[in-house]
């Protein structure tokens, strides 16, 4: 009877990673055949890669649009890192009513819908004249009351005698932060660069607004203005994707024990 | 406490101004601005105050009513099967006896890493009327000819709702199996040794021990829902006929694909903070019990 219930199991988590695994083996796949075989459900590696890939770069700026990406992801997430964690360091170790009450304010912007800003947003960056450029993609994003969250939550646990053994040796506050709490606390950092990076890099709806001009696209945005093409060719799109998803695949691969802490880490 | 406290807690204050400060100039503005949008109408740069004239073009607008009624049923269908599966998995993944758990864990958790459109994108392949998954279903003699499924208004709901859920099941089976690895193993011990079965310890244990995960995944799970956008927009582009259209999807046409009318949009937006703020209260009321 325990036999055939841990079968039972076991058969359910095999069909549940397969299917979650599936559209990763049809990427590869996909990758190597031509458009007409893939939306013929082809399941067999083919020969087209490279001509996929020739074509893709034809086709598109695509090294222009990894850059833009990685720009945005990269710098985007710098600027969360020391602003988020600035303001969760100072939200925990100064605590005061009138912080906590600010802190309440702040976190209510996690309940506010994208599309309700996104408008408004619009608006103002077009009035800055700062539209179709990597700023107006990273600004709105570069804080969230999601990280500082995260960042106050983790900050808990760090050891305060460290601060103060700091004031004696008379580093000041700014000194006590980067050279006393930012070491220390390079897990927490780590968890949050991750996750922080895979949102920029994935991130959709803004970069479509904010971003015109083709030469300043995303990976995201080049995607999707392929599939959505009237003939869409579905080789070079799967080459699209893949060179998307990669880079995200690889941290998690690498990362994969801070990425799943700091998923954690938000919930303690 | 004395002085030299106050005046650390001043310098703390130089520590949360600039990131409160931006969070309050790139989301609080404009919720303010949406606001005050909302009563205006108007095209190009000339907007006039209208006054309640967008919201009562809300409540009559078919299209909205159908972006409102799609976007609900994505909720009410695809969260409750989510979390169930999530806690399910993570239930599973959690038996101290398990094999291969680390692989398991991984396989599931490795569509989070995905970028929306790419997956959506994929999707949309995989479901194409003479796709992988047609053949695949025909193989095995489930169907006898292929479905047309993102032509079909009910199929191309359902396409929706997989997708969503092969996205972030494994999202949520994280966060289930963090709190499962916090109960004490010695509560099922009991359980096991008064003679409750597994299926009895997962209702009576592990469900009541997880409740404040549960509702966070819960809010999370339904804003998330209502924001719907980058999925729709690449799997169906709100087809067929705005029968898979959300409520975002109908924000963005309003504002940059039909004739651009910002007021209105705004309004629409609107429908998804009462929205928001609806349903996280409600859950919060329902499943918080005051703790």
């Amino acid at each position: 009877m325990r036999k055939l219930s841990s079968l039972g199991i076991h058969l359910f988590l095999i069909i549940a990673s397969v299917v979650s695994l599936f559209p990763f083996v049809w990427m590869l796949i996909g990758m190597t055949n031509t458009s007409s075989d893939i939306v013929k459900g082809k399941f067999s590696f083919g020969t087209m890669l490279q001509s996929n890939i020739t074509k893709l770069l034809d086709m598109t700026n695509l090294g222009a649009a990894f850059g833009n990406s990685a720009l945005i992801a990269i710098v985007g997430t710098v600027g969360t890192l020391v602003l988020s964690s600035m303001a969760g360091y100072g939200f925990e170790i100064y605590r005061s009513k009138g912080k906590d009450r600010l802190f309440g304010l702040l976190m209510l912007s996690m309940m506010m819908p994208f599309a309700a800003v996104m408008i408004p947003l619009f608006r103002m960056f077009s009035n800055m004249g700062m539209l179709n450029t990597p700023t107006a993609v990273i600004l709105p994003s570069i804080t969230t009351a999601f990280m500082i969250f995260f960042f106050m939550q983790n900050t808990k646990s760090f050891p305060r005698e460290l601060l103060q053994a700091g004031r004696v040796d008379g580093l000041g506050e700014w000194r006590l932060f980067a050279q006393v709490y930012v070491p220390t606390m390079k897990p927490t950092y780590a968890a949050a660069a991750i996750i922080t990076f895979m949102n920029y890099w994935n991130s959709f709806l803004w970069p479509l607004i904010a971003l015109q001009t083709q030469d300043k696209k995303t990976l995201p945005l080049i995607v999707s203005s392929l599939a959505s093409s009237y003939n869409p060719d579905y080789g070079i799109i799967m080459v699209a994707i893949v060179i998307t998803t990669l880079p995200t695949v690889l941290i998690f691969f690498l990362l994969q024990k801070q990425f799943v802490q700091g998923m954690l880490g938000s919930v303690k | 406490m004395g002085s030299k406290w106050n005046k650390s807690s001043l310098m703390g204050w130089q520590f949360v101004l600039l990131p409160s400060a931006l969070i309050l100039l790139f989301s609080f503005y404009p919720m303010l601005q949406s606001l005050l949008l909302s009563f205006q109408s108007g095209k190009g740069t000339v907007y006039q105050y209208v006054g309640l004239a967008n919201y009562g073009r809300l409540f009559s607008d078919p299209m909205f009513k159908q972006a409102v009624l799609n976007t609900l049923l994505y909720l009410i269908v695809q969260v409750p099967i989510m979390l169930m599966l999530g806690l399910v998995i993570a239930y599973f993944l959690n038996m101290p006896k398990l094999r291969f758990k680390g692989f398991y864990r991984t396989a599931i958790f490795l569509p989070c890493v995905t970028s929306l459109v790419s997956y959506a994108v994929l999707f949309k392949s995989i479901f194409a009327v003479d796709g992988i998954l047609n053949k695949m279903l025909m193989s095995i003699h489930l169907i006898q000819e292929p479905v047309a499924w993102l032509m079909d208004p009910v199929w191309a709901k359902v396409v929706i709702i997989a997708a969503i859920t092969w996205r972030w099941t494994g999202y949520n089976m994280i966060f289930y199996l963090s709190a499962m690895q916090n109960i004490d193993p010695s509560v099922y011990e009991a359980a096991s040794i008064d003679g409750a079965s597994k299926t009895r310890q997962f209702f009576s244990i592990t469900v009541p021990m997880l409740k404040p995960i549960i509702l966070f995944t819960a809010i999370i799970s339904t804003n998330g829902t209502l924001q719907l956008f980058d999925e729709v927009v690449n799997i169906t582009n709100g087809g067929p006929g705005n029968s898979t259209m959300t409520i975002s999807q109908y924000i963005y046409n309003l504002s940059f694909v039909y004739t651009p009318n910002f007021g209105y949009a705004a309004t629409v937006s609107y429908a998804i903070v009462v929205m928001v703020a609806v349903l996280a209260f409600l859950q919060l009321k329902v499943g918080g019990e005051k703790q």
